[in-house]
């Protein structure tokens, strides 16, 4: 039938058929020429780059004097590196929640007709277009104990309240939590609000004729619809959460001690401040196969699952 | 697709994109004070709160003199408001010897940002399209090896990068910095455009290549009209991005009279040693943040409104 | 005037190729008030000589610049002049031949026989060339102390450490936090090395800095140190704050009593018009050892392929060192010139002192010039962990720390 022969394979189906291989497609292969240059060059070619120098002893300078193991080594025995990893964890499993939650319910209060969306929307989303250098400062004085919240909670007259999260090596990293929600769950929230742009009206009539609530409506019936949303905005606040860097800077420079350390920040103080490429580039790529244990699976359901789709 | 199958399950083939003239969706409100209401309202008001405190603890410090800074609370609004810090972040602050404040790489930034904000998103959507649309054998490849890039904290390729540029002769160019951006914004906006793409019924792509609509027709006409929301989206991270980018600028700009403003900001900012004029520091930020705020606000219409209807009857 | 014939021999034995003028890029991290009016003296100058400074400052410190400034060696692009601190940090860049040898306008200009003290000269020269010209000198060697928090504790301001010491609790019973420290490794660090100088004594510091002998840093000399540094630890609580110039705020303020820190403190000090020996004092070497390290900021050039950039770079160089450039500079940035020939136009109590030690020839060399960058960041991330970890104890510390001397280059 014309309708199955005219729509192409090359087009959401696998390339089944042999002859022409090549050329079958052409426009979409000439128009991903600079995404597979970026891939295969930039980022492929600049990650072997990386891991070949983290055998290397570089100092200031990228040179291919061989070193074997030892940076890796060096990286393992580090208590530094160690309380940096320990610390990505924390802050990306609260990160990750955090910001999906706040996002998407952000994005579904907006959704409900309310007035002044364009106001809550944009003091939600400014944050994200502010340097950190000096919001970080901002959120050092908020959270400051003599100038910020609990000074003024106590001038309230509960002298006993106590909020102290930057000082305070056990919960510093809650500390770097709530500067970094309040920078990353607007862009969230505008994508999660694209997403729910796109829901058809009818699902929601279709679902309150089945009296469907509204809560229920959404955990069931919208957040499934949303999936590639989800997807997108999981990727995003990951990349985010591994090259957590500016945050801890600007608010604590990694203290009290080294309690709030991060891996990207190890990473560095390596290569810039101490003039170890090596050592950088050797926990860098500790980074990257991190990444990768968590990546692969997740690409193998995203594309392995539908090969013949 | 897992997506789309639900997509096309739960609904006709009319896609939600043709409603999306009238904005918000979600279930009517159905009385003003109903307690629905309340509940909405009054969290979206608590969280406003903590959102807009550290702007407004910036915006009262940016009104403040240094004096009153070092002695008072940092909620209190200013005693005396002095517009000084503004004027003097604006055009006199000092960088080095040059004291012309943010204003001398405003233009910069701006040369900088436009071509790299129409490329990246141009490009970007292009590969969501091809991705999303036009997979071959491999396509998937490379986009697995491009996503990984995301994660790659930048400072890491900053050598590699380096070097790839000496030898294609673009090293101090802003062409260089321009393709750079392109590249770094590649991973998140194509992911963003592929995912978006994705969720577009199948029937409309298939009725347009019946029709005989070619790889770029059916991007132009169809695709392009129907994804207004997204390249928001887009526009928005790269705008905020490119803008705030100071490490590519300074890195792979050879002269400083091309430096973008954010090398200005952070010598205001970022000073080791002396007094630290905060209030400046404040007015200083907050300028720079106007012009991704401009964006924000003018692209928030189009993230509302959607498309106009007409522009996917063809 | 004797000054302008110098600066002319300069010009002429550098130039000699040429007349034309040149434009000369030069990056720097002075970018403070202070800093960046001292910087405006030397493009000054070099605009006097009818050439163009186009200046390329980039704030936030060494570990912000560097990278910049490798990349454009890196690239084959590089400025024609840029700023490192003394030590080994540029080690590499010199044996990778990217750097120009300056040796011949050091010989044409005499600076072996100018530069004092010698230290910062041997800290440009590798192989016997000459690779940097040094503008200043910074000292860590000082501790800042409030006379009136004292006052206001009925307590004599102390002239030593022990002193200190001593007198830390009855402080502390005032109100007032005895020591003030910031959040950040470095000042941690910083601070423990000029206890180290003070308290084990010039030999055994240069035991374990220069000759990175990790017995000595396990011997009763640095023993002393890190039970003095664990004191310290105690003195320093009740004061939370990151940045050096905050905690400096605190000693200005009165709310804490002193503080560890180099000289360019100072700098703080006069912004809040605070008067040396009236409002504040200074206890150079922590009133034990007067001796200052001598560290500080220099200039490299790298090569380039323009032999009239060349001479220029050449005749900047030149310039940097010349007596009145020196005068101006460091009168402007607060701190002491490298050459023993010039006067400061005015100087106080405290610079007098520091002045009189460095002529007495009372100094060392700067840690960093022994100490490979790499080892001070782990020397960092080690002291700052004890620092903030109550429960770790000197000896611990110290055992560590012998283990990062004994590993180091």
């Amino acid at each position: 039938m014309t309708m199955t022969d005219s729509r192409p394979d090359a087009g959401r189906s696998a390339v089944t058929r042999r002859p022409m291989r090549l050329f079958r497609n052409l426009s979409s292969k000439l128009a991903l020429m600079p995404l597979i240059f970026t891939a295969v060059v930039i980022f492929l070619g600049g990650t072997i780059w990386t891991i070949v120098y983290s055998f290397t002893s570089s100092g200031l300078l990228p040179r291919l004097n061989w070193d074997g193991l030892s940076q890796y080594e060096r990286l393992w025995s580090s208590r530094k590196w160690i309380v940096s990893i320990e610390n990505l964890a924390i802050y990306g499993f609260f990160s990750l929640i955090g910001t999906l939650v706040v996002g998407f319910t952000l994005a579904a209060l907006l959704d409900r007709k309310i007035r002044g969306e364009a106001v809550f929307r944009s003091i939600f989303l400014y944050p994200f277009a502010l340097s950190f250098i000096v919001t970080g400062l901002v959120w050092q004085w908020i959270l400051n104990p003599e100038l910020g919240l609990q000074n003024v909670v106590r001038e309230w007259g509960w002298t006993s309240f106590n909020f102290d999260p930057l000082n305070n090596p056990e919960i510093v990293m809650f500390g770097l939590l709530i500067a970094g929600l309040w920078q990353g769950t607007g862009l969230i929230m505008c994508i999660m609000l694209a997403g729910l742009r796109g829901i058809d009206e009818d699902i929601w009539k279709a679902a309150r004729v089945d009296g469907i609530g509204t809560v229920k409506t959404y955990i069931r019936i919208i957040i499934p619809m949303m999936r590639p949303v989800f997807v997108t905005s999981l990727v995003l606040i990951g990349a985010g959460i591994v090259k957590l860097y500016d945050l801890v800077v600007a608010q604590t420079s990694g203290g009290p001690g080294i309690s709030s350390e991060v891996p990207a920040k190890y990473v560095m103080t390596a290569m810039f401040g101490g003039q170890n490429l090596g050592q950088g580039f050797a926990a860098s790529t500790m980074m990257l196969v991190m990444v990768f244990i968590i990546l692969i699976p997740w690409a193998y359901l995203e594309f392995g699952g539908r090969k013949n789709g | 697709m897992a997506d789309i199958g639900i997509l096309a399950a739960t609904k006709s083939a009319e896609h939600p994109v043709y409603r999306m003239i009238d904005g918000p969706r979600g279930a009517k409100p159905k009385n003003r004070f109903s307690r629905a209401n309340i509940i909405v309202y009054g969290t979206l008001f608590v969280v406003a709160l903590y959102y807009a405190l550290p702007l407004y603890v910036m915006i009262v410090t940016s009104l403040k003199g240094l004096p009153e800074i070092r002695v008072g609370n940092i909620f209190a609004p200013p005693l005396e408001v002095t517009f000084q810090p503004w004027v003097k972040a604006w055009q006199e602050a000092c960088t080095g010897i040059n004291c012309d404040g943010l204003s001398r790489g405003f233009w910069n930034s701006v040369r900088i940002l436009i071509p790299s904000l129409i490329l990246s998103v141009a490009i970007a959507s292009i590969n969501g399209y091809a991705l999303s649309m036009w997979k071959f054998r491999g396509s998937e490849v490379f986009f697995t090896i491009l996503m990984i890039g995301a994660f790659i904290p930048y400072q890491v390729m900053l050598y590699p990068i380096v070097i790839l540029l000496r030898e294609a002769g673009l090293y101090g160019s802003l062409t260089g910095l321009v393709l750079v951006h392109v590249a770094f914004g590649m991973p998140i906006n194509t992911l963003l455009f592929r995912n978006y793409f994705a969720s577009i019924p199948e029937e409309l792509f298939k009725a347009a290549r019946v029709d005989g609509a070619g790889f770029w027709a059916i991007f132009f006409r169809i695709m392009l009209p129907m994804s207004l929301p997204i390249f928001v989206v887009a526009v928005i991270i790269q705008v905020t991005g490119i803008w705030n980018d100071f490490l590519f600028g300074v890195t792979y700009i050879s002269s400083p009279d091309r430096y973008p403003m954010t090398v200005q900001l952070n010598n205001i900012v970022n000073s080791v040693q002396g007094v630290k004029e905060y209030n400046v520091n404040m007015a200083a930020t907050l300028l720079t943040g106007l012009v991704p705020l401009v964006i924000y606000f003018a692209s928030g219409k189009l993230f509302v409104r959607g498309i106009a209807a007409g522009a996917v009857k063809g | 005037m004797k000054l302008t014939t110098k600066l002319l021999s300069a010009t002429a034995i550098c130039a000699a190729t040429g007349v034309s003028a040149a434009d000369l890029e030069v990056m720097h991290w002075w970018t403070s008030g202070g800093e960046a009016a001292a910087v405006t003296k030397f493009a000054e100058a070099w605009s006097a000589t009818g050439n163009t400074w186009i200046d390329g400052a980039i704030a936030g410190g060494g570990d912000t610049a560097r990278p910049i400034m490798v990349s454009r060696i890196i690239g084959g692009d590089p400025p024609a002049a840029f700023q490192f601190n003394h030590g080994r940090q540029a080690e590499e860049l010199i044996e990778a031949g990217l750097l120009l040898d300056l040796t011949d306008v050091a010989e044409a200009e005499g600076w072996a026989d100018i530069v004092t003290p010698p230290a910062l000269l041997d800290a440009c020269t590798v192989d016997g060339r000459i690779y940097c010209a040094p503008v200043n000198i910074h000292s860590w060697q000082w501790m800042w102390l409030s006379n009136d928090a004292y006052a206001n504790a009925g307590l004599d301001v102390p002239t030593t450490w022990t002193e200190f010491a001593e007198s830390a609790p009855a402080l502390k019973e005032a109100g007032i936090t005895p020591l003030a420290m910031g959040g950040q490794s470095w000042q941690q660090n910083g601070s423990f090395g000029v206890m180290a100088l003070a308290l084990a004594g010039e030999e055994a510091w240069l035991e374990v800095n220069r000759d990175k002998n990790a017995e000595t840093v396990m011997g009763p000399d640095y023993a002393r140190v890190f039970e003095a540094f664990g004191a310290a630890r105690e003195f320093s609580d009740g004061l939370n704050v990151q940045d050096w110039n905050q905690a400096t705020a605190a000693v200005i303020n009165d709310t804490a009593g002193a503080q560890i820190m180099g000289d360019w403190a100072q700098g703080e000090f006069a912004m809040a018009g605070e008067v040396a020996g009236e409002d504040y004092s200074c206890l150079p070497g922590l009133g034990e050892v007067a001796i200052l390290d001598t560290g500080g900021d220099a200039f490299y050039f790298p090569k380039q392929d323009d032999p009239e950039i060349e001479a220029a770079q050449k005749e900047l160089a030149a310039l940097l060192l010349s007596p009145e450039v020196q005068v101006s500079f460091n009168s402007a940035k607060g701190s002491l010139p490298i050459r023993g020939d010039v006067d400061l136009t005015s100087v106080n109590e405290c610079t007098q002192k520091g002045l009189d030690l460095l002529a007495n020839g009372n100094i060392v060399p700067n840690g960093e010039t022994f100490l490979a960058p790499d080892t001070i960041t782990q020397l960092n991330d080690l002291m700052t962990e004890f620092w903030n970890t109550p429960a770790m104890t000197p000896a611990e510390v110290q055992e560590q720390y012998s283990d990062i001397i004994a590993s180091a280059e």
